[in-house]
């Protein structure tokens, strides 16, 4: 209920730190936006915070890793690219909070997010994101965690929205 | 308990008597809007289809539009595949608000969902674009988003799991005063609310200066609700929707003027005395770092940009060619003009609009998109400064990650062109005199574009 995979998961890294209000510009800029394929949407994550975009492109900051924000975390555009940009370096997003679109597109892609409105921590760290709390391990201290609306859990259980509409279809079909 | 307008819309169109803020619904929807990010939502609808046997058909392809604006004409071969595609699904799917690079059909998606007559009060409007929620100006439940979340409202005609959200009830009261439009309103509330402070809420405009606004002026207004994290703003419909439905949409359907009940409930209430109002700027770089213009009057400016879903119609081109007319703008400022609609421009052509902005110095693109979201057409360069009646400035917004965007309303920006600083409109008209055409045959429609 408190992010979008429920296996267990080992600890994570949190290589980047961003600001407040990080709009999906920043994410994914416009001028990538015809790139459209989840498959081929990664190269352009951050594009324009180089080190960001290189660090992840080149391994440099492993899959699985964790990036930390701020507030509204994902304002402005709705282009889903700045969800399947992250979800294609399996990142796990920790904000203090989403905006919306961002968040339903994360959930619906399966992106890992994680709303924690007092975490602190540094680049480095690790941590282990708990059903409830995000343990710094590094720091020692933990940070409770807002649970997502419970409306998207089926969602989440489904595996993305795809799959979940799916569902839905095949229910709807055989009900005729 | 009474209802707010989104309350009622959404238990109508979920089928509940009634409804609260959190409820989960799954509304109906009425009208399902993409441009090209319709390519992706073509991508995932597939694979919603996929293994099930049966063949990958929309819901009501009466109820889909796509319109073609943000990369238009197509700026690279990538782009031209993708609206290729997306003619070829609209062809297949028998998509019938199909609205291609035409002079006779296009423009930038909200302004193309207003004028066309397809949004109604009451409706449920879904919209691969943020800015969706534009079309609560005409009293419709109008939101944004992702493109997945489009796949399954074409394949199951319904938003899944929405969560009802609360309202806020916003009052503005007084007459703006000359020149200070709705833009300057609505970037006052944004800066006043914060970029987070209506996240999951709905801003619900009331107040003697909405009911005398025109719809072009509210749909300003709905347009950027979302810059405070709305998922939706609502006027509710009056006398002016019907108004601008009959003699602009033209619309022959039946329209049901859906209020708010007395009694419903808000989560908070901002007032706003208008009269007080002066000229707002949104500063580098996010739209809520609102200032009044003192603060930043004398800025340089490289280049000024009119146009958009939110200041590029016909009212907002008339106020700007009349502060313009007979003046040349400012040695090294650029000036780039794109209308909101096809329709808009050839009327703004007609009026002579299109010459007076013309003969000033300024560039006319065609309408769509420009340079907006910085894909393409008039990116800025390097430590460049733009003036913008566009909706956002995030950084990078207008291509260039090390250049910056002040945002401001028509009059503004205009003033601002003839000295290439950021500049208070004195010059010019009253914006009473220019904000109806002279000699029209249809005053009432050109105004209100
Ligand atoms: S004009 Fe700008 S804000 Fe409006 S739909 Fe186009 S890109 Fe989005």
């Amino acid at each position: 209920m408190t992010n979008t995979s429920n296996s267990p998961r080992p600890t994570t890294r949190l290589a980047w730190k961003l600001g407040d209000d990080v709009s999906t510009d920043i994410i994914y800029p416009g001028r990538y936006m015809a790139t459209v394929l989840p498959t081929e949407t990664p190269q352009y994550a951050f594009a324009d915070l180089p080190e960001l975009n290189k660090g992840l492109a080149s391994g440099s900051i492993p899959r699985g890793s964790a990036i930390l924000a701020g507030k509204n975390f994902g304002c402005g555009s709705s282009r889903e690219q700045a969800a399947s940009t992250l979800r294609g370096y399996d990142l796990a997003v920790i904000a203090r909070g989403f905006a919306r679109i961002f968040l339903q597109n994360a959930i619906n892609l399966g992106l890992r997010t994680i709303v924690c409105p007092d975490i602190e921590a540094n680049e480095g760290d690790e941590l282990e994101i708990q059903d409830d709390r995000v343990v710094n391990i590094t720091s020692g201290k933990s940070f409770a965690i807002i649970p997502l609306p419970a409306s998207r859990q089926a969602i989440i259980d489904a595996g993305g929205l795809i799959p979940y509409t799916r569902q839905l279809l095949i229910q709807q079909r055989s009900a005729l | 308990m009474g209802m707010t307008v989104a309350e009622k819309i959404l238990a109508r169109a979920s089928g509940c008597a009634t409804v609260v803020p959190g409820d989960v619904v799954e509304p109906r929807v009425d009208l399902a809007m993409s441009h090209e990010n319709a390519a992706l939502v073509i991508n995932q609808f597939r694979e919603v289809f996929e293994g099930t046997g049966f063949e990958a058909r929309v819901w009501d392809p009466s109820r889909i539009a796509i319109i073609l604006d943000h990369r238009v004409p197509a700026e690279s071969a990538k782009t031209a595949t993708n609206q290729k595609r997306i003619r070829e699904f609209v062809g297949d799917q028998g998509i019938a608000k199909f609205h291609d690079i035409r002079a006779d059909q296009g423009g930038i998606c909200h302004q193309i969902l207003a004028e066309s007559g397809y949004v109604r009060p009451g409706m449920v409007v879904t919209g691969t674009d943020s800015h969706t929620t534009t079309h609560g100006a005409l009293g419709s439940f109008a939101f944004g988003i992702g493109a997945t979340e489009m796949a399954s409202v074409w394949t199951l005609g319904a938003a899944l799991n929405i969560e009802v959200p609360a309202t806020i009830k916003v009052i503005a009261r007084g007459e703006l005063p000359d020149f200070v439009s709705a833009k300057d309103l609505i970037m006052h509330i944004v800066g006043k609310l914060s970029a987070e402070g209506a996240n999951f809420r709905v801003l619900e405009f009331h107040g003697d200066t909405i009911r005398s606004m025109s719809t072009s002026g509210r749909l300003v207004l709905c347009n950027m609700a979302v810059e405070a994290g709305a998922t939706a703003g609502i006027v509710p419909a009056d006398a002016e929707t019907l108004r601008y439905l009959h003699e602009v949409a033209h619309v022959t359907e039946p329209i049901d003027l859906v209020q708010p009940d007395d009694d419903a409930v808000y989560v908070e209430t901002l007032e706003i005395d208008c009269a007080q109002l002066t000229y707002q700027i949104a500063c580098p770089h996010t739209v809520d770092n609102v200032k009044a213009i003192d603060e930043v009057e004398g800025t340089p400016i490289n280049q000024i940009v009119i146009g958009s879903c939110t200041n590029g119609r016909a009212d907002d081109l008339a106020v700007a060619a009349s502060i313009l007319s007979g003046h040349r703008i400012a040695d090294g400022v650029r000036m780039l003009v794109f209308p909101a609609s096809w329709r808009i421009y050839k009327e703004a052509m007609k009026r002579g609009v299109i010459s007076d902005l013309v003969e000033a110095g300024a560039v006319v693109m065609n309408p769509g998109c420009g340079c907006c979201l910085g894909v393409h057409q008039g990116a800025l360069g390097d430590g460049e400064v733009a003036l913008s009646t566009t909706n956002r400035n995030f950084l990078g917004r207008m291509g260039n990650a090390k250049a910056q965007v002040y945002l401001c309303s028509p009059a503004v920006a205009a003033a601002s062109a003839l000295t290439g600083r950021i500049t208070r409109p004195t010059q010019g008209a009253k914006r009473d005199e220019h904000f109806e055409f002279p000699s029209t045959d249809n005053q009432a429609c050109v105004e209100a574009w």
